[in-house]
């Protein structure tokens, strides 16, 4: 977990401290187990390949449970996250026994009625995986 | 391709869905929150996605889901989720247009807790050619 701290500035154009999660396949499994989409191309390298992937992916929803859980630690719980919505623009790509990260940062975009708008970035192995990451908040 | 006649449309789902804190230990233990007084922000996909999938493969509405990508998603959620929650959802389908033999598809579906939305959630889904 990320210390925020809690003396930190809060202000439009304030970067939040990156934090970087660690996919693999046993994440995805979990995944799967946990939200019901046990779809092959999250599991199965054969069948990812023959519908023209490049190996497993990650669920998309998993990046952004992910990054859920980020703004959630920032915000200082989940029930403080009210609006949450992502682009998914490139795949998170998990090959077998590898690690992979997802690198999570956001910016603060605009602070109205204690309602604070974060711009959310989120990279694999250096690409951008999600466009228009946006959250709602208000911070604990 | 699309039943053109069903955007626009609202679908109800299934059955009531009863939300389990087992339910939620397994989605919250996969990233790492360990408060799960409280659902995690897209834990309500876990309902929606199953209902609109059963909706948007019924024949009449004719969305080949095996070909389907996810392209985008929000949550508006006016009400966190916890254990012992029971929702009835509804899927409304609010976009079709196909682009380079592409369907892509938007289905809005609300988490309805007795009168009041809890939840709701847009779906952006691309139906590959």
């Amino acid at each position: 977990m990320v210390d925020f701290g809690s003396a930190r500035m809060i202000e439009v154009g304030t970067v939040l401290p990156t934090q970087v999660f660690t996919l693999d396949r046993a994440i995805l499994k979990a995944y799967a187990d946990a939200s019901g989409d046990q779809n092959p191309i999250h599991q199965n390298e054969e069948f990812a390949v023959s519908v023209g992937l490049p190996n497993v992916i990650a669920h998309g929803m998993l990046t952004m449970a992910l990054v859920g859980k980020y703004v959630t630690d920032w915000a200082g719980g989940a029930a403080q996250v009210h609006e949450f919505s992502a682009r998914f623009i490139k795949p998170v790509i998990v090959p077998a026994n590898e690690k992979v990260d997802l690198t999570v940062s956001a910016t603060i975009a605009s602070i109205e009625d204690g309602k604070i708008k974060l711009d959310i970035t989120a990279t694999s192995a250096g690409v951008k995986v999600l466009g228009m990451a946006k959250a709602v908040v208000t911070k604990k | 391709m699309l039943n053109p006649d069903s955007v626009g449309r609202t679908f109800p789902g299934s059955d009531a869905v009863t939300v389990t804190q087992s339910q939620i230990d397994a989605f919250a233990a996969v990233v790492g929150q360990s408060d799960t007084s409280v659902a995690p922000p897209t834990f309500a996909i876990r309902i929606t996605l199953d209902q609109s999938q059963a909706i948007l493969s019924n024949p009449e509405i004719g969305l080949d889901w095996t070909r389907v990508v996810h392209g985008d998603q929000r949550f508006e959620i006016h009400t966190p989720i916890k254990a012992g929650d029971t929702f009835r959802c509804s899927s409304t389908i609010e976009s079709y247009k196909v682009a380079a033999g592409n369907e892509i598809v938007t289905v809005r579906s609300d988490l309805h807790q007795g009168d009041a939305l809890a939840v709701s959630t847009w779906s952006t889904l691309v139906v590959r050619a």
